[in-house]
């Protein structure tokens, strides 16, 4: 930032007027969206809106079934997206290099499915876990094909952490004649863990918001679900259905942006937290 | 790096724990190449139904989109779909890059560091919310110049808001790593900061913000709920910006509720459409990407 000499020229001057206006108007446009949901869903927002079940389709009551099945979804989708993605990471950081058939293959399919749309997602796994292993519109459904979505994140992310514990230390652990598995588990892993953590959350918040993967997997059910072979609605599926089935549901959507919005806003914050310990640390 | 392994190891305990843990991670590990070829194969047993009792010319020649009277003309919604993106990458790609290069090298860092924040926090917040503000805001604007309000224009600033963030994400990303010695050589030499922008920085960032901005366009042809709520989803070949289109990824997200039989297929073959355009474009972004990697 700044680095640059500031000697002026037309040139220059015009594009800088450029970017300040691209600038400003990105802010501007951007700060009424996150002011408009504030200011409109705030007012709707009282304790009994987290505790309550909704009524008349959302239009009044609260969204207390809707956390429960966002919570739902992702505990799952996390229990089954961990296990997979740390072996997979611990693979692809520790075992192998780029010219191994294998790796270039699961990288190449992890940037697929990475790629893959949600809604082209969702419908794989309505004809794989909903139809195929009939588990059927469930939370389960739901949280599996979600577990697809985040994988590629997931294990990126948690690759990184690995790859930047300094080679020292497996060289002295090698040295020590420690077996890879307590190098692995009792070295590198606890080193990693605030970036597995990282990573875990990024996770969370691409989960939260989707939607489209999951109106065909968990289905948009409102009751609270009893077990995870219920369907349920998530929140955000809640905000598309209420914005766009039932009329005079603006109020309720509002509400419930706004609640999706902080919600993903202290993942974000936490994220930052955890990211400044992780870079601190690496600087001592 | 590859552990070293003793001779003793690997002679007397052949089946030792590093072992039997190198097996489960590999097995782990593979379940991703695994479950790309079950995501193919599933769209592909639901979609290859279709061509057994429709000509596939038929998606591109039927008169309209009527599978339950058996028209299935899928072009307007390859056509919207298309149009969508396109008009999108068109009206956020020059913003975003512009606004990177603000932040990056004309405002100052308390500024570049706010827009910084919200850009995080804004590519974080989910589709339908945008969807959402779309109905809200957009639609009843656009309506007050034409009738009906929910067009090809609202879908594509609704999906502008939506890839916006990212491209500025990206683009920053790329800008920042340009090599500083090729910078400093530029400033030694009495360049304008303007040239060092336009000659220096933004061919070597070239690489990187292409890399990044095919992988967004990728997603914005993925793109379902936000635009499925603003577009009005007529299925035709649109006149004019103001008018309701229907895109493939709405098409399935609105049939898939009551779809049978062919009608179930040809939604699965849209689907498959879908994933064949994002496969392009990932190999294109493989191409061009500056690095090994991309995600």
């Amino acid at each position: 930032m700044n680095i640059l000499p500031t000697n002026n020229n037309a040139a220059d001057t015009l594009l800088k007027i450029a970017s300040w206006i691209s600038g400003l108007f990105i802010l501007l446009f951007f700060g009424y969206l996150l002011f408009d949901i504030t200011i409109n869903g705030i007012s709707r927002i009282d304790l009994g809106f987290f505790h309550n079940t909704p009524v008349n389709a959302g239009r009044q009551g609260g969204i207390f079934p809707m956390l429960i099945s966002t919570l739902w979804i992702l505990a799952l989708c996390l229990c089954i997206a961990l296990p997979i993605g740390l072996a997979t990471a611990i693979y692809l950081a520790e075992y192998t290099n780029e010219k191994q058939t294998l790796t270039r293959f699961i990288r190449r399919s992890l940037n697929i499915i990475a790629g893959v749309p949600s809604i082209v997602m969702g419908l794989f796994g309505y004809a794989f876990f909903v139809i195929a292993l009939q588990l059927g519109f469930s939370i389960l459904s739901g949280a599996l094909t979600l577990a697809f979505m985040v994988l590629p994140l997931l294990i990126r992310s948690i690759e990184d952490s690995l790859r930047a514990i300094p080679q020292s230390y497996r060289l002295n652990a090698h040295a020590l004649g420690l077996s890879q598995w307590r190098i692995i588990f009792q070295i590198l892993l606890p080193i990693a863990s605030q970036g597995i953590l990282l990573a875990v959350i990024l996770s969370i918040g691409r989960a939260m918001a989707e939607t489209a993967a999951l109106l065909y997997t968990s289905g948009y059910v409102m009751r609270t679900p009893d077990s995870m072979m219920d369907s349920g609605r998530s929140l955000s599926v809640h905000i598309f259905d209420l914005s766009m089935n039932v009329p005079g549901g603006e109020q309720s959507a509002y509400a419930s942006a706004l609640v999706l919005i902080v919600l993903l806003l202290m993942i974000n914050i936490f994220t930052a937290f955890i990211s400044q310990i992780i870079v601190n640390k690496s600087i001592r | 790096m590859k552990p070293p392994t003793s001779l003793k190891t690997s002679v007397l305990f052949p089946l030792n724990k590093d072992k039997i843990l190198l097996l489960g991670l590999r097995v782990l590990a593979g379940l991703s190449v695994i479950s790309l070829l079950f995501i193919l194969f599933y769209l592909s047993k639901e979609a290859i139904p279709v061509f057994k009792n429709i000509e596939s010319i038929k998606f591109f020649t039927d008169k309209s989109w009527h599978p339950l009277s058996g028209e299935y003309l899928l072009l307007p919604m390859i056509v919207g779909s298309l149009l969508i993106m396109a008009g999108a990458m068109l009206f956020s790609i020059p913003l975003g890059i512009f606004a990177a290069i603000l932040s990056q090298f004309y405002a100052p860092a308390w500024f570049a560091n706010v827009m910084q924040r919200l850009v995080e926090i804004l590519s974080g917040i989910p589709s339908v919310i945008y969807g959402f503000m779309g109905i809200i805001v957009i639609v009843p604007l656009l309506a007050r110049f034409e009738a009906p309000g929910t067009s090809v224009l609202a879908g594509v600033l609704v999906l502008s808001f939506i890839v916006l963030p990212n491209i500025v994400l990206i683009s920053r990303n790329a800008l920042s790593q340009v090599d500083a010695i090729h910078i400093d050589n530029a400033m030694s030499l009495g360049l304008s900061r303007y040239a060092i922008i336009r000659h220096v920085i933004l061919p070597q960032a070239k690489s990187g913000l292409f890399t990044g901005i095919v992988l967004q366009s990728g997603r914005a042809i993925g793109e379902t709920l936000a635009v499925l709520m603003v577009c009005g989803n007529v299925v035709q070949i649109p006149g004019s910006i103001f008018d309701p289109v229907r895109t493939l990824t709405s098409n399935i997200a609105l049939e898939m509720a009551y779809a049978m039989d062919d009608h179930r297929s040809a939604l699965f073959l849209s689907g498959l459409l879908l994933m064949g355009v994002v496969l392009i474009i990932i190999l294109v972004a493989e191409k061009i990407s500056p690095r090994e990697n991309t995600v």
